[in-house]
């Protein structure tokens, strides 16, 4: 067990109080019809997006998944350029080209949510390859599900990742469920870390809902990334609390109630808070206080969003080519 | 020769690969080459002879067979900042890396809402008439050219392969290069110095009045065959290289329509749905006032390449169906 910090106590849980926030407010908003579109969120999973993303530097590169809003708010996502995305307007990160599915911020090192699932993986060994290649010292992290693990994209990325020893860890978030499927009716193995042996990489399993430990898993992995020591593979066992897209239940259970209520006994959240109030490093007041911050962050950038122009139809055909200087066409 | 004129030698569409990759790598550092077999070995068409040993490991990466994966290596590494060279050995297995082509190559750019750039190079090795059959054969380029965000290139001969991969390279787009197996022995005078061909320009390769052959690629050559048998009975063809699928060139071969009026169009792949397909739409929506003829069409018939020479032979349009299909139009 690592000394963590007081500090790090505190980034890990505002962290994840921006995302819970977020994406509860996201999920509000749905429910009005004010964001177009899919909408996967990502409450429940906090701690494996704030603990890996706090291991990084600004500079580190992650790739992400369809359900993609929590990673990018863990890696200093702007609320009010997200919220504007989320509701197809000009202002957002993807100048509501992407939407939810495609959010991205470069300059973060996000290169992109993604709505093919495992597609993301071999991406981020491009970014990896870049990384030893400049011999720049930064490190790509590849967030992906258990079910992403099923997927060619994913083989080939861990595979040609071990194979050429690049800096790359793999994050896997393994909420037990390939959309509305359960893992057992889709693996074999009930550890998707077992996987890791088979390209030669450390595997290494975190519980997801502790923040501190995704965080310890992760420090260790990208310290081994960034030495040149090759991939890690993290999985955090973890678990989404609404569906696997909207807030709304369709009507079929696919998970009994009690197991949703005792993954949610297991929150994140209060459960980080319970361990600093204890440790003193944050009274009720101080939690308070940041859910209050935070809070009215969100306000004003659901506010932002609602105030920004929608694109203008000329939009349409902008940014599908880099125009080249002097090119015929 | 002056002191401004660069050299020019006999070289193979094979050199015009390896020896202008190797130039371009010279001069720009963020430049490197990954694929199956392009490290030592070369290549399997040996288009990357020489550059592992100029380069070495850094730079010149044999890779997993993992179409995926080695378009997302492209990816990756473009989008922060490199220009990578990634081969998929055959045409073919384009379809094995497609999500990563098509659904992300593509289009992340303007999912990303153009922040980000794509400075990737794809180049690949299509075409029959190896008996390599079904799965080693095909042209299956108009499937690239439905996908906004992509440009791709087929060049017919060592000239314009070299000018050609100069502009993809230093091109910000994700581009895909195509070789044609039977041209790449093939030979012609090509600089020595580097120089760029822009893409989306075609190339008016023989000037005449009586009729238009826009053809694709390798099918150049055999539209310069057939019409040399035509000019021996006074049919003069103009043959329009359109070199640049997409972008396509669509002025140049809509003014030889209006000039001709009448056209044919030829390419190696299968007919339903090919190239051709919309060129003659953009022909018929350009010049349709001008036309004297239906536009006739030459590609494979709809069937997986064979393998057998015996049907091979068959399977691929040649000098003898052009030549066929220019009588058609012109009645004579």
């Amino acid at each position: 067990m690592m000394d963590i910090s007081d500090d790090v106590l505190r980034d890990l849980h505002r962290r994840m109080v921006r995302i819970r926030q977020f994406e509860e407010g996201a999920g509000k908003l749905a429910e009005q019809a004010k964001l177009p579109g899919f909408l996967h969120l990502y409450v429940g999973e906090e701690a494996v997006a704030a603990g890996a993303c706090a291991a990084l530097t600004d500079e580190d590169q992650i790739t992400s998944t369809h359900r993609g809003h929590g990673h990018l708010v863990a890696k200093g996502g702007d609320f009010r350029r997200m919220m504007a995305e989320l509701m197809g307007r000009a202002t957002g990160y993807c100048k509501g080209k992407g939407g939810s599915m495609h959010i991205s911020d470069l300059s973060l090192g996000m290169l992109g949510a993604n709505g093919i699932v495992g597609a993301g993986t071999p991406i981020a060994v491009g970014a990896a390859f870049a990384n030893r290649y400049r011999d720049n010292g930064k490190v790509a992290l590849a967030f992906f599900g258990d079910g992403a693990t099923n997927i060619g994209a994913f083989h080939e990325a861990a595979n040609m990742a071990c194979a050429l020893h690049l800096p790359i860890v793999f994050m896997c978030e393994n909420n037990g469920y390939g959309e509305f499927t359960p893992r057992e009716k889709t693996m074999a193995i009930t550890d998707v870390v077992d996987r890791a042996a088979g390209y030669g990489m450390p595997g290494v399993i975190v519980d997801g809902m502790d923040a501190v430990a995704v965080y310890e898993a992760a420090v260790e992995a990208v310290a081994r990334a960034r030495a040149g020591d090759g991939p890690t593979m993290i999985e955090a066992k973890t678990y989404r609390y609404y569906n696997h897209h909207g807030v709304q239940n369709m009507g079929v259970q696919y998970r009994t109630d009690d197991e949703i209520e005792a993954w949610k006994k297991r929150d994140p959240i209060s459960g980080l808070e319970a361990r600093m109030a204890e440790l003193g490093v944050m009274s009720a007041d101080d939690a308070t206080a940041v859910w209050a911050e935070v809070e009215a962050e969100l306000g004003d950038a659901v506010q932002f969003a609602e105030d920004s122009p929608f694109p203008e139809p000329e939009a349409l055909l902008s940014d599908v080519y880099t125009v080249m200087e002097g090119a015929a066409r | 020769m002056t002191a401004t004129e660069t050299a020019v030698g006999e070289k193979s569409y094979v050199e015009a690969v390896s020896g202008t990759i190797a130039q371009l790598m010279r001069e720009d550092d963020d430049i490197f080459v990954a694929g199956e077999d392009v490290g030592a070995f070369g290549g399997v068409f040996s288009t990357f002879l020489g550059l592992h040993a100029e380069f070495g490991d850094r730079r010149v990466v044999d890779t997993p067979i993992s179409e995926q994966a080695i378009v997302g290596l492209g990816i990756g590494a473009a989008v922060t900042g490199l220009r990578p060279i990634v081969d998929l050995m055959f045409m073919d297995f384009v379809l094995v890396a497609m999500d990563q082509l098509a659904n992300q190559a593509a289009k992340l750019k303007y999912m990303f809402g153009g922040e980000a750039t794509m400075p990737l190079t794809i180049t690949t090795t299509g075409g029959a008439g190896l008996s390599a059959a079904a799965q080693h054969s095909q042209s299956l380029e108009a499937i690239l050219c439905h996908i906004p965000g992509l440009k791709v290139v087929f060049p017919s001969n060592a000239y314009d392969m070299k000018g050609l991969l100069v502009s993809c390279v230093r091109e910000d787009n994700p581009t895909v290069v195509v070789k044609n197996k039977l041209l790449l022995g093939t030979s012609c005078p090509v600089p020595d110095d580097l120089y760029a061909i822009p893409l989306g320009v075609a190339d008016v390769v023989k000037e005449g009045r009586d009729v238009t052959i826009v053809a694709v690629g390798r099918m150049v050559n055999e539209a310069l065959v057939a019409a040399e048998k035509l000019a021996a009975d006074g049919i003069e063809c103009e043959i329009v290289d359109p070199r640049t699928l997409q972008p396509f060139d669509t002025d140049t071969v809509v003014a030889s329509a209006k000039k001709t009026n009448r056209i044919v169009v030829v390419h190696e792949a299968v007919q339903f749905g090919g190239i051709g397909a919309e060129m003659t739409a953009q022909i018929t929506e350009g010049a349709f006032d001008y036309l004297d003829a239906p536009i006739h069409r030459i590609g494979a018939p709809f069937a997986p390449v064979p393998f057998s020479p015996a049907l091979e032979q068959h399977y691929v349009p040649n000098a003898a169906k052009i030549e066929a299909g220019v009588r058609q139009v012109l009645g004579r």
